[in-house]
């Protein structure tokens, strides 16, 4: 890659930050570049941040319609998925499954809640199965 | 050794970054481009049976941890390395150190770190980073990905180090206690480079290096029959993802490889690797179409066709094992490299 050819794409994922490349100067040499980000990166980074927020948005509709849990919307609007939820807790994937459904979740006690809470970097006062639909976080 | 302040550096990656910046301030000057070849870090694997987020992984580089390590048995770096059960525990120990004016890198989960933009926060618990001092409650971060440093809270700094889950850091922190007062580049580019290409070229299993590349070629096209375009976009989003984002040096690490090709080159005055150094270029370009051709199919409007993406990287199969070869080539001694002409070592 060429020092010119260094994409700078203004990526809004990038938030003004820059990444550092190895790129070649005029003379053929390797130096350090800052890149303010690249299309292509973009449009698989995206794909990524909406396939969560895709999830979440669907977990929130079943929430309103009585058919999910709160814990299942916090759960993608962290971009866990249920593997990552269950290894972050050190709980079963069944059990997880069973806690994200509204009679699982219904039946949690003040311990697994905490340790719910714990992971997901929440209070338990966001764990509450007052089963509001919560606006998302973006 | 008594602890000196370190300087922030820009890099292209994180845990090179990070050896590179601790090794300075303990007196031993390596670019981080060294730091990757002289570790072995480079290399291809693609793990189908390894998932994340039900796609599987893709990585161009070694797990980490290996690069500061692989160091140690390279040319002789020896780390202190602790790793915590308590979170309380870990981060006294690490108040500890700072009070004695030492600067440590530490592993830590990526999502938690909240001086990362919120499009890069992902489950990655395997960053790597240096925090260098305390200002009240605020931790002084040198992250090497970022141009500045950067300021973490305590509390969210004890949530990424001993986050649980698959590479879980458990509240992982080193510092270099010896270094080499030099690096003899004659004595160890050879067995680190000679590394790497075998890895690339003879792993005796279909994941790793060039195998593992034509590998991921015919999952590809497997995929393709298989799974509806939805699945297939995400697929291909998380192989560029891995090649191309922060903490990757762009082009799946292939510029940042060359480039330490190129600087021991100069060093040894050697011409011919210098002409390898040529190659891994083109190679990590050839990465770059490959990236291209994923993301044209990513954003298109019509059905997903995977043609594109495959002949990009079975052009990329094809430059890594010719550069790779050409690896092996100029690492032979000297005695066989006038025997075996490179030309007809390109057809073995």
């Amino acid at each position: 890659m060429k020092i010119d050819d260094v994409p700078q794409d203004n990526s809004p994922g990038y938030a003004s930050e820059k990444r550092a490349v190895y790129a070649r100067d005029a003379g053929g040499g390797y130096v350090l570049a800052a890149s303010t980000g690249w299309t292509v990166e973009e449009a698989a980074n995206c794909l990524a941040v909406e396939a969560f927020d895709d999830q979440a948005r669907a977990a929130r509709q079943r929430l309103a319609k009585g058919q999910g849990s709160v814990l299942e919307v916090l759960m993608y609007e962290r971009r866990m998925d249920l593997p990552t939820l269950a290894q972050a807790t050190g709980l079963w994937q069944w059990r997880v499954k069973r806690h994200l459904s509204p009679a699982g979740f219904a039946g949690l006690g003040t311990a697994l809640k905490a340790r719910y809470a714990e992971a997901l970097g929440c209070s338990l006062t966001d764990l509450a199965d007052s089963c509001a639909a919560q606006p998302g976080e973006s | 050794m008594n602890p000196a302040p370190i300087q922030h550096r820009h890099a292209g990656h994180c845990e090179t970054g990070v050896s590179s910046i601790l090794l300075q301030a303990a007196g031993l000057a390596l670019s981080e481009a060294m730091v990757l070849g002289l570790s072995g870090g480079l290399t291809f694997a693609h793990l189908p049976f390894v998932r994340i987020n039900e796609l599987p992984l893709t990585s161009y580089r070694m797990p980490p941890g290996r690069i500061y390590r692989g160091l140690a048995r390279r040319i002789g770096v020896r780390w202190e390395q602790q790793r915590f059960r308590s979170p309380q525990v870990g981060m006294a120990a690490l108040d500890a150190q700072l009070e004695q004016g030492r600067a440590v890198g530490l592993q830590a989960s990526v999502y938690w770190l909240p001086y990362f933009p919120e499009a890069m926060r992902f489950h990655f618990n395997a960053h790597n980073l240096i925090v260098y001092g305390r200002d009240g409650d605020d931790y002084l971060v040198s992250d090497p990905v970022f141009e500045q440093p950067q300021r973490c809270p305590a509390e969210a700094l004890q949530r990424a180090r001993f986050v649980r889950g698959a590479l879980a850091p458990k509240g992982l922190m080193y510092w270099p206690t010896a270094v080499p007062a030099v690096v003899d580049l004659h004595q160890v580019f050879r067995p680190a480079v000679r590394k790497t290409a075998n890895m690339m070229l003879r792993a005796p299993i279909p994941f790793i290096g060039v195998k593992g590349i034509r590998l991921l070629a015919s999952r590809m096209q497997r995929v393709a029959t298989r799974q509806d375009d939805r699945y297939l976009r995400l697929y291909l989003g998380q192989i560029v993802r891995m090649q191309e984002e922060i903490g990757t040096g762009g082009g799946g690490f292939r510029f940042m490889y060359a480039a330490f090709l190129q600087e021991c080159a100069k060093d040894m005055e050697r011409s011919d690797i210098a002409e390898v150094a040529e190659q891994m270029t083109a190679a990590g370009d050839a990465w770059r179409r490959f990236a291209v051709a994923c993301a044209r199919q990513i954003r298109s409007r019509q059905p997903v066709d995977l043609r594109d993406p495959v002949t990009a990287l079975d052009a990329v199969a094809a430059l890594e094992r010719q550069t790779f070869q050409g690896l092996l080539a100029v690492t032979r001694p000297a005695a066989r490299r006038q025997a075996l002409p490179i030309e007809s070592q390109k057809t073995v």
